[in-house]
């Protein structure tokens, strides 16, 4: 079985900083994680791995500095790891990312399946798997919250939807994004930690993926960001004091008021 | 002179900061509680390969450096003094002096269980009425045909309660001070040998602490580690690896209560303001950073020395001296920026307090350490 697991390298914040003229994240000077979501989709692959044999292999597409986040999935025991990274793939949106990684992912080779996180805690958008799977004409499941059973040609997982589940089988290859019900990532072991340091990564540039031009980058991106903010936080509400019947016939005069009864 | 780690040292940091996060801190202050002995986590250290980080990969570890193994136990300080200790002594005292002093069939018989944390050992040499003064122990070990007989008992043994092998010094000649002890490595099934847990301690309550009985404990000759009457020698030899990971463990109890210090002090409001903008705050901050800083260096200098297979009696012993007096200093200071709810068990600076305070006490008092310092400035002993 040939894993792909499609990973994201993200700020280790909830505050993300944004370039208020281009759009886009802020990347320096703050430290970086592989997208926690993205963890769950490295365990899924190493528990059909070790399941069923075969290989696993991380790629993410992004700037030099992303290949710490596939040392360290390749710390919690991946095989392999890809850096697909061009100055021209610069400010692709999840279109022009979902393309090149689908060409990156088809210039590796033969794969069985594919599997990412459900989102990336940065950008929320949840599109990159499905995209993936639409530009390899394969199907795709996402919200995937359990691996029910694996075949050579098929597999059977659980999906996860408002107020239940589905359980969907799909023929192989298949993209899978994966929710984080699904298992409990594996933290790096001291050996793996070593070996991932040692690790060669291959880097895939826009030349070694058969990209084609206005597919990629900025100008590849049919989508424009045109102005992200952080919202303001929530302010407090008012309290009414005194004596609970005082309080009670003020807050009736509030509702009466605003309309609301 | 370069103070950057390497790129091994700054995996193994980032490494063991997030199992420590994830599989240390939410639990500790539980285990202390419940004064009960993370085996869960043990467990998954030695799954992770925790415990070889500083073993030779002949025996199943990672052959890293000395600064490695002082990360790891600096990052268990951080979390759990308790875990730390479990480290310290399965590793440093145990461990490393199999693999100093053992024979290459010994070597083969415990280190890679070690390596693993499938097999842990604990160190006798401590007794009800020798602590300090180690060669006036009295436990004794008697020649007969292919076997030794032991007797006596050890007191004070981290980890004894939970060990599968016991390093026990013992006099084969009583008449001949330190150089009558002999070291022994007595398996826990062996009959005659016991254990009995000590409770109560002020700190340290997830680590197992217990007395070892030895009741005409017969062990072939073949489990004498390095020779006859070469225990002495073997003990101050361990202890520089023992007193080296209590060290690091030190700055990373120090760091942790430094840590929440500044987050308590930036959320704390008295006068107005948080208190982290009031003056005399600032200052038990910075000394407790630089106090800690001071500490790391000493380590880490120690590690050096270590690193270059030299002897590092003297910078262990100013390392161990130094750390260990600091993280009670810095817990003290943390639990004053803490105020009242710094002598609340609803804080982590208060177990972090009561964790610091043995560090000054075992594996050689601080008094203990000033007189060997003292010795290799004067060139005058002040023992004997």
């Amino acid at each position: 079985m040939e894993i792909i697991v499609c990973i994201k390298q993200v700020p280790d914040t909830t505050e993300v900083k944004i370039d208020p003229e281009k759009g886009t994240l802020i990347r320096e000077g703050v430290p970086s994680i592989v997208n926690p979501f993205d963890e769950y989709a490295v365990e899924a692959a190493l528990r059909i791995k070790e399941e069923k044999g075969g290989k696993v292999t991380v790629i993410t597409m992004g700037p030099p500095q992303a290949v710490d986040a596939l040392r360290k999935c390749v710390a919690m025991g991946a095989d392999d790891a890809v850096l697909v990274s061009d100055r021209a793939f610069a400010g692709s949106d999840t279109w022009s990312t979902s393309y090149t990684l689908a060409k990156a992912i088809q210039a590796l080779g033969a794969f069985d399946l594919i599997l990412c996180g459900k989102q990336a805690i940065d950008g929320d958008t949840a599109q990159v798997g499905p995209g993936i799977a639409e530009h390899l004409k394969i199907s795709q499941v996402t919200y995937v919250q359990k691996v029910l059973g694996v075949k050579e040609d098929a597999i059977e997982v659980e999906r996860g939807i408002e107020g239940g589940y589905e359980v969907i089988e799909t023929p192989l290859p298949a993209v899978l994004t994966i929710d984080k019900s699904a298992n409990q990532p594996r933290l790096p072991s001291m050996m793996g930690t070593m070996k991932a340091l040692k690790k060669e990564i291959k880097t895939l540039t826009a030349r070694d993926i058969n990209v084609k031009e206005g597919f990629y980058g900025m100008d590849g991106s049919p989508t424009r960001v045109k102005r992200t903010f952080t919202p303001p936080p929530r302010k407090g509400g008012r309290m009414l004091g005194g004596e609970m019947e005082e309080a009670l016939r003020e807050l009736v005069k509030i509702l009466r008021e605003e309309k609301i009864v | 002179m370069n103070f950057d780690y390497t790129p091994e040292q700054e995996a193994v940091k980032g490494m063991m900061e997030e199992f420590v996060e994830k599989e240390v801190i939410p639990f500790a202050a539980q285990w202390d509680k419940e004064e009960k002995f993370p085996w869960d986590t043990v467990k998954k250290m030695g799954e992770l390969g925790i415990f070889g980080t500083a073993l030779p990969e002949k025996y199943g570890g990672s052959g890293l450096d000395a600064i490695c193994h002082a990360i790891v136990a600096e990052q268990l300080g951080r979390g759990c003094s308790s875990l730390r200790g479990v480290y310290s002594v399965a590793v440093s005292l145990v461990a490393k002096t199999i693999l100093a002093f053992g024979t290459e069939e010994q070597k083969n018989k415990y280190l890679p269980g070690m390596a693993a944390g499938k097999l842990f050992g604990c160190f006798g040499l401590t007794e009800p009425n020798s602590g300090s003064d180690a060669a006036s122990m009295t436990t004794t070990a008697v020649e007969d045909g292919d076997y030794y007989v032991l007797n006596g008992s050890k007191m004070w043994i981290t980890n004894a309660g939970i060990a599968d092998v016991a390093l026990i010094f013992a006099k084969t000649d009583k008449n001949a001070g330190a150089k009558g002890i002999t070291a022994f490595l007595v398996d826990r099934d062996t009959p005659g040998f016991s254990t009995k847990d000590i409770h109560d301690k002020m700190g340290l309550k997830a680590s197992n602490t217990a007395e070892i009985i030895l009741d005409n404990v017969r062990v072939p000759k073949t489990s004498m580690l390095g020779g006859i009457g070469k225990g002495f020698g073997i003990a101050m030899a361990t202890l520089d690896n023992g007193r080296y990971t209590v060290a690091a463990g030190c700055v990373g109890s120090a760091q942790a209560a430094l840590d929440y210090a500044k987050q308590y002090a930036k959320e704390r409001i008295q006068f107005g303001k948080p208190i982290a903008a009031h003056q005399l705050v600032q200052q038990l901050i910075a000394d407790m950073a630089v106090d800690i800083e001071c500490g790391r260096l000493l380590v880490y200098k120690a590690g050096h020395v270590k690193n270059k297979g030299q002897r590092s009696t003297k910078e262990v012993c100013f390392a161990k001296y130094y750390c260990s007096e600091m993280v009670n200093r810095v817990a003290y200071k943390a639990v004053q920026v803490f105020g009242g709810y710094g002598f609340s068990a609803e804080y982590p600076v208060e177990r972090i307090y009561r964790d610091a305070r043995i560090n000054t006490l075992y594996e050689g008092t601080s008094q203990i350490q000033q007189l060997i310092i003292g010795n290799f400035e004067l060139g005058v002993s002040a023992f004997v």
